[in-house]
């Protein structure tokens, strides 16, 4: 046996979870799954949150009661250009994620840009979902596959963010 | 010292597993009943969170807890990686200053999504133990033998203690496990790890708990009768656990001296102890291994509803809740973080 002292061992460690997405987000996924995109609208202020994370209106604390459907057509509010690989990634750099305000939505939805080279991202760019072929849509953001310009004329982003900002 | 209170309380029934709802749609309904029943929403000044990341397997999943209590205008706010007692312990402090009269403190956590044995393995210990992947009941266990080898306890003890929580619990419309079993039946069940049984061992539990807390005038506007916090304290002991004497619980016995825990007679004990015999360890360090007139667990405790993250800062309300119904004029709650009682807040709440 050696008796040279021991300053590093790798210890595997793996902790396995099953999520519940929850009652809002379950509908949000099962809709995608159907090709539509549903919000959720808050009676006290009218907001339409879409993403289906707690189904709350985090503004006033209390449970969307309204569920609303939604356009899979937005608009750029903001964007990074990925140009560093990473592990586990599955598609080519450099690649554009943006957030995406859809039409009839209060806040924006992160998703990959592409049909388009990344250096002509812009906030204001008018985009659509690209959705998987039916029969490949599951009840996963995956269904959407990613986002293409329209090649409308840009929105009045200025005004869209202000929106926002005041909302 | 400026008086402060318990003016409200809220808890979800704990279940084993929450199927569709997720954590802020748990916590949701149970907050806005804290801050209705609190009657004192617009003087609430300061929120302060207590939950568990790894318990939800998500870097930050504190922060969406936040969903549940209408954020904007922007809030005063602050989380602590641990029991919602702990929590409550800021809010406290904070009530002290001087600057707001009203708080709001909760505590949630989903136990159900991991192996929560595992998960509290590595919640608490990424350093020590963590080659050995210890868990969380074996190292309970260790400190049930030790109890048990020292000539402090017996197993009888141990199942006295489960069949009358289990029992008590019937009363506990919240409580998970309710039932009338005698400490025969529960030694007659096979070890899960020797010398604990099933029955020593608290569920596993999905739930959420929130308490207004209130200072002087605010806390008398709330309700007619506040449960007033005498004393508050908490202390924690070495992290390795190798160095402890696990028979005992030298902080515990600390935070309740700084509590005053002593000065007079307690009606009620609420206590975290989601082992049975923890709870005997604890008894003795409060000088409440004889319960001369103390009620001790009334709702059951953690063997009845054990929601990680919520259950100490239910064992506050539980305690707050009787004095505030006129069941009890003192009261005693105690919480526990960490293995084999690391780490224990004890607060003393009293009517007027």
């Amino acid at each position: 046996m050696s008796t040279e002292p021991i300053d590093v061992f790798t210890q595997p460690i793996r902790l396995e979870y099953d999520y519940t997405p929850g009652t809002a987000r379950s509908r949000f996924l099962k809709n995608l799954e159907q090709g539509t995109i549903v919000g959720d609208r808050c009676s006290t202020c009218g907001k339409v949150y879409v993403g289906g994370g707690s189904g709350a209106c985090p503004r006033c604390g209390i449970p969307c009661d309204e569920v609303v459907p939604l356009s899979d057509r937005g608009t750029v509010t903001t964007y990074c250009i990925v140009n560093v690989p990473f592990a586990g990634a599955t598609i080519e750099i450099p690649y554009t994620s943006a957030s995406i305000l859809l039409d009839g939505a209060d806040i924006p939805l992160m998703a990959l840009i592409q049909e388009c080279p990344a250096a002509d991202v812009r906030m204001g760019m008018r985009v659509e979902a690209v959705w998987a072929p039916e029969g490949e849509r599951g009840p996963s953001m995956d269904t959407i596959r990613y986002f293409r310009p329209t090649g409308e004329e840009d929105a009045p982003i200025d005004d869209i963010l202000k929106r926002m900002r005041d909302a | 010292m400026r008086d402060v209170a318990v003016v409200s309380f809220a808890q979800s029934p704990s279940v084993r597993r929450e199927p569709a709802r997720n954590e802020v749609e748990i916590l949701m309904p149970v907050v806005a009943e804290a801050v209705e029943r609190s009657k004192i929403k617009d003087r609430i000044g300061f929120t302060c969170s207590g939950s568990c990341d790894y318990l939800a397997g998500q870097p930050f999943a504190f922060v969406w807890g936040l969903e549940a209590i209408g954020a904007w205008p922007p809030i005063r706010e602050s989380h602590v990686e641990t029991d919602g007692a702990w929590a409550l312990y800021e809010a406290w402090v904070l009530l002290q200053e001087g600057e707001i009269d009203a708080a709001l403190v909760y505590g949630f956590g989903k136990s159900s999504p991991g192996s929560l044995r595992d998960v509290l393995a590595l919640q608490l210990d990424p350093y020590y133990l963590t080659p050995l992947w210890i868990d969380s009941i074996s190292m309970a266990a260790l400190q049930a033998r030790a109890l048990l080898d020292a000539g402090k306890a017996t197993e009888q003890d141990m199942a006295e203690v489960a069949a009358r929580s289990r029992k008590d619990a019937r009363g506990n419309p919240n409580a998970q496990i309710a039932k009338d079993q005698s400490a025969d039946d529960i030694l007659s069940e096979p070890y899960i790890a020797s010398p604990l049984r099933r029955s020593d061992c608290a569920p596993i539990s999905d739930g959420a708990a929130a308490v207004v807390l209130a200072a002087g005038d605010a806390a008398r506007a709330a309700t007619s009768r506040p449960a007033w916090i005498r004393g508050i304290d908490h202390r924690v002991e070495p992290h390795y656990p190798g160095v402890r004497d696990l028979t005992t619980s030298p902080s515990t016995a600390k935070a309740a001296e700084a509590a005053g825990a002593s000065r007079d007679k307690i009606d009620v004990a609420e206590l975290l102890a989601p082992f049975t015999h923890q709870e005997l360890i604890l008894r003795d360090a409060l000088g409440l291994a004889k319960p001369n007139g103390t009620k001790i667990n009334p709702s059951g405790g953690a063997l009845a509803a054990n929601p990680m993250m919520a259950a100490g800062l239910i064992r506050i309300g539980e305690a707050a809740s009787r004095i505030m119904s006129g069941d009890a004029d003192r009261a005693l709650a105690h919480a526990t973080s960490g293995p084999c009682l690391q780490q224990n807040l004890v607060a003393v709440l009293e009517g007027e």
